[in-house]
């Protein structure tokens, strides 16, 4: 039983960072209906940034642990942010008329330009992060020795997801999000900039991206240029599951996915651990590719 | 003689030739084109004829190459001959995994195939039923003969690769003018339509799928035979992503722009060498920019010619 | 003699009854008309009638068989072509090939025989040519089967959506608004067609706004409203019934 129990708040940490690339793809398939396959490398891009900034800072000695790593996730969400609104702006703008799927191509080439241009700029070998800065202490709740970072990361994105989540439902920002997702045409006669808000989703979810980025190089130490591919595609899995679109379903969707894998992998095979994640794709795209917090829609015809 | 044949004809003679000019090195750059080039055809089935997002290619071109693979190195069966059995294999198991996903959207698909390329890669590493050989894969596989002639030079492989490749580009272009090769084309436009019109839009999506299989498989017990030692990373989803920027650059449904693609992807970066490891920075690239500014590929396909003419002549006269 | 009997059909949409519990019949050889204010579901009724929607109750009876639950592409076969309301030709086709497309249920050479390009494939090809070039020839369209579909006046795209069905060789073809933006010479011409497919012994259903149409070539009318049947029988009946004129104008003055 205590084994069960540390794979769930194993993969509850591990599903919290699911879900917050999940929110990447989810927005940006709720306003624009595309896949933004790029979103997996701006959390790499996130990832190895973090590590940039924080050897070339030194921000650990000069301001302690806890300032550093706020400093540090700001300034690498607001950097991803800035990539994001550029991808946006190169890479998809020119294809909004275009045929969907011309949108998707173009997703994937910048998602192999990204993975590249990573690996050209640092190297194709694993990065380490430095692995004295954070406290490996042990707590023990009711009997199970839990790490504290596992804890602080699930809180970590449980705070970003609420932050997200408050920011779309009340704020007037969020409900033009909103608007435009339902439908853009509407919207824009309403008075709202659809471009705008666009630009505005491809900079909060590159942000959450970037920041779970950072998170993945803090816990685990070590990062590689192509990482992005997998968790990218774990986290899409994810948001499909909740119902892509749906900003909720995301949360539900990355904790969900993050504890059947962990499950899995511990109780099934560890080697067959992405394969999991990938039965659970095609498991909930043939039998409800609405995901479980979606609404079927009648193709129109 | 039409004048697009006389284009074939006159590409295959020169193409025939090129064993002559090229040294062992450069033949066997064009060999590696000329399997990108099978296996990107019947990827075009899928994806440029039927208009299908299938990413997964390269699970296809495993199936075979295990199949050859597996089957020459237990059992001593010359790797040509096993060609028919590997191409069917993979032809059954896309049946199998294409039958209840083939009605997905298409970046849904999309995805979908990228799954089922990364679960049969891990299968392999993992050495599947025991006989995958896990990471380290298969090795010691034979070389093929033909006629008691052993294929073993790169020259002879040349032969060996392109008269598969005329083969296929021959059948391949008889598909496309066809009742089936349109009806791919119907789908590829408008679904709605074209069940509208009395397309069984399912079971053509499905055949699409197996042929395209097929083919893959068959070029596997080619790829196995050149390389007589195959692993999981030569079916990795980055091949996959290579066959299909082929399809999509050098144009969706065409037959000469697909040949075109496996020249440019798999046989320009031999030429700058140096910059090996910015190839696919520059793929990358490459598929952004052709989005925006073509696209339908560098060499979209035509109209098609009808001869009615003649076909009415034909047809009035019986 | 009955072709085909809608019988009880219901269709909803989320809580919105789309149609509800609509009959009627249409006799072999005759040209019905469906009509109806805006929203009033007859596009619906289309669509559950060639399998595009599934209906929640009723029942379509053609020919004797139920074709509740079959594939679109199965009715054809059985019989029942149809055009749509927002054109849908394969636009970056020829207008041969959009034609051929109609053809293709008729034929039987698939995709091995095909390559290997069997006689039989190649006399089949021919006669689908020459079906397809016949049934241009019949909406006019002869001239153009070299154009692009994307290319042809949106009247002619029309008169091209009929040639396709057309060639599927139906027993009845389900035309939705076959004359919406059409001018008055072109909606002359299409009247004579209609009757020229009504001589073939094809029986025709058609949706259609333009009233003078409706009036000068249907035999028999069904009118919806709101998803119900509100009145049926010939145009002069439709013309004096208190129903009708009520349930268009007061869609009128909305």
């Amino acid at each position: 039983m205590e084994e069960f129990f540390q794979q769930l708040t194993n993969g509850l940490a591990v599903g919290g960072i699911y879900a917050l690339i999940a929110l990447g793809y989810t927005m940006v398939y709720g306003v624009l209906k595309l896949i933004n396959f790029a979103h997996g490398d701006l959390f790499t891009i996130g990832a190895y940034l973090g590590l940039t900034l924080l050897v070339s800072m030194g921000l650990f000695d000069k301001i302690g642990p806890l300032p550093a790593v706020i400093l540090l996730a700001v300034m690498v969400m607001i950097l991803v942010a800035i990539i994001g609104a550029i991808l946006e702006r190169v890479a998809y703008r020119p294809l909004r008329q275009s045929p969907r799927l011309s949108a998707v191509v173009s997703a994937l080439g910048a998602s192999i330009f990204f993975q590249n241009a990573i690996m050209a700029i640092y190297s194709p070998k694993f990065l380490v992060y430095p692995h004295d800065i954070l406290p490996k202490t042990v707590i023990n709740i009711m009997g199970l020795d839990i790490p504290v970072m596992r804890i602080i990361m699930f809180l970590t994105s449980l705070v970003l997801m609420l932050a997200l989540y408050f920011f779309i439902q009340k704020t007037k920002i969020g409900t033009a999000i909103r608007a435009a997702a339902i439908d853009q045409g509407a919207a824009k006669l309403m008075g709202i900039n659809v471009d705008r808000v666009i630009m505005l989703v491809f900079c909060i979810g590159p942000a959450l991206g970037g920041a779970a980025g950072l998170m993945v190089g803090l816990y685990y130490g070590q990062i590689n240029f192509s990482m992005g591919w997998m968790y990218g595609l774990k986290a899409f899995t994810a948001a499909i599951l909740g119902g892509i679109g749906n900003i909720p379903g995301a949360m539900v969707g990355g904790l969900l996915l993050g504890v059947i894998e962990a499950l899995g992998a511990a109780y099934i095979s560890i080697a067959w651990k992405d394969a999991i994640a990938f039965c659970v794709l095609i498991l909930i795209l043939i039998v409800r590719p609405t995901g479980l917090l979606g609404e079927r829609v009648a193709e129109k015809v | 003689m039409k004048s697009t044949n006389i284009r074939y004809l006159a590409f295959a003679l020169a193409m025939a030739m090129c064993p002559l000019f090229l040294n062992a090195y450069w033949t066997d750059v064009f060999n590696n084109v000329g399997l990108y080039a099978i296996l990107a055809l019947s990827l075009n089935v899928i994806l440029g004829h039927c208009g299908l997002f299938h990413m997964g290619h390269a699970a296809f071109y495993a199936i075979g190459a295990y199949t050859a693979a597996i089957i020459n190195t237990t059992y001593g069966i010359p790797v040509l001959w096993i060609m028919p059995l590997a191409g069917i294999l993979a032809g059954v198991f896309a049946m199998i995994v294409a039958r209840p996903i083939i009605h997905l959207r298409g970046d849904y698909l999309l995805i979908v195939t990228i799954g089922i390329v990364e679960i049969v890669r891990i299968a392999l590493i993992n050495n599947v039923f025991d006989i995958t050989g896990g990471a380290n894969g298969i090795f010691g596989i034979s070389r093929p003969s033909v006629f008691g002639f052993k294929i073993s030079k790169p020259d002879h492989f040349f032969y060996l690769i392109w008269g598969f490749a005329a083969l296929t580009i021959f059948l391949l272009l008889r598909l496309e003018h066809s009742r089936f090769g349109r009806a791919l084309l119907y789908i590829k436009e408008d679904e709605v339509a074209a069940g509208g019109s009395g397309i069984n839009v399912a079971h053509h999506k499905l055949v699409a799928f197996i042929i395209g299989a097929v083919w893959a498989g068959m070029c596997g017990t080619i790829y196995a035979a050149k390389m007589t030692i195959i692993a999981p990373e030569s079916f990795s989803f980055a091949e996959s992503v290579i066959l299909f920027t082929i399809v999509i650059l050098g144009g969706s449904g065409s037959i000469p722009g697909v040949i075109l693609g496996s020249f440019l992807l798999v046989g320009l970066p031999e030429i700058f060498r140096g910059l090996a490891e910015y190839r696919m920075l520059v793929f990358g690239a490459a598929m952004v920019l052709m989005m925006i500014f073509r696209n339908q590929g560098l060499l979209p396909p035509g109209p098609k010619n009808y001869n009615v003419a003649k076909m009415l002549q034909a047809g009035g006269a019986k | 003699m009955t072709l085909l009997a809608v019988d009880n059909l219901s269709k909803s949409f989320g809580g919105l009854m789309a149609v509800n519990d609509v009959s009627f019949e249409v006799e072999k050889g005759s040209i019905v008309g469906l009509i109806g204010p805006n929203g009033a579901g007859k596009t619906t009724v289309f669509n559950l009638i060639t399998g595009n929607y599934q209906p929640n109750t009723g029942t379509v009876l053609f020919d004797g068989d139920n074709l509740v639950g079959l594939p679109t592409h199965t009715i054809v076969e059985k019989g029942i072509a149809r055009t749509f309301q927002t054109i849908r030709l394969f636009q970056n086709m020829s207008v041969l090939e959009n034609v051929l497309a109609g053809a293709h249920c008729r034929m039987r050479s698939g995709s091995i025989a095909a390559m290997l390009r069997t006689p039989a494939q190649r006399r089949e090809e021919q006669a689908a040519m020459l079906q397809a070039m016949t049934e241009l020839e019949f909406v006019g369209l002869s001239k153009e089967w070299q154009n692009k579909a994307k290319n042809l006046s949106y009247g002619n795209q029309r008169l091209l959506e009929i040639a396709r069905a057309l060639a599927t060789q139906p027993k009845l073809i389900v035309l939705d608004e076959p004359a919406g933006g059409m001018n008055d010479q072109e909606t002359q011409d299409l009247i004579r067609l209609i009757r020229a497919i009504q001589d073939r012994g094809i029986t025709v259903l058609l949706i259609e706004h333009d009233m003078g149409l409706v009036m000068r070539v249907c035999s028999s009318l069904v009118v919806l409203e709101h998803g119900a049947k509100i009145a049926a029988g010939t145009p002069a009946e439709i013309q004096t019934n208190p129903r009708v004129i009520e349930a268009y104008l007061g869609a009128d003055s909305e």
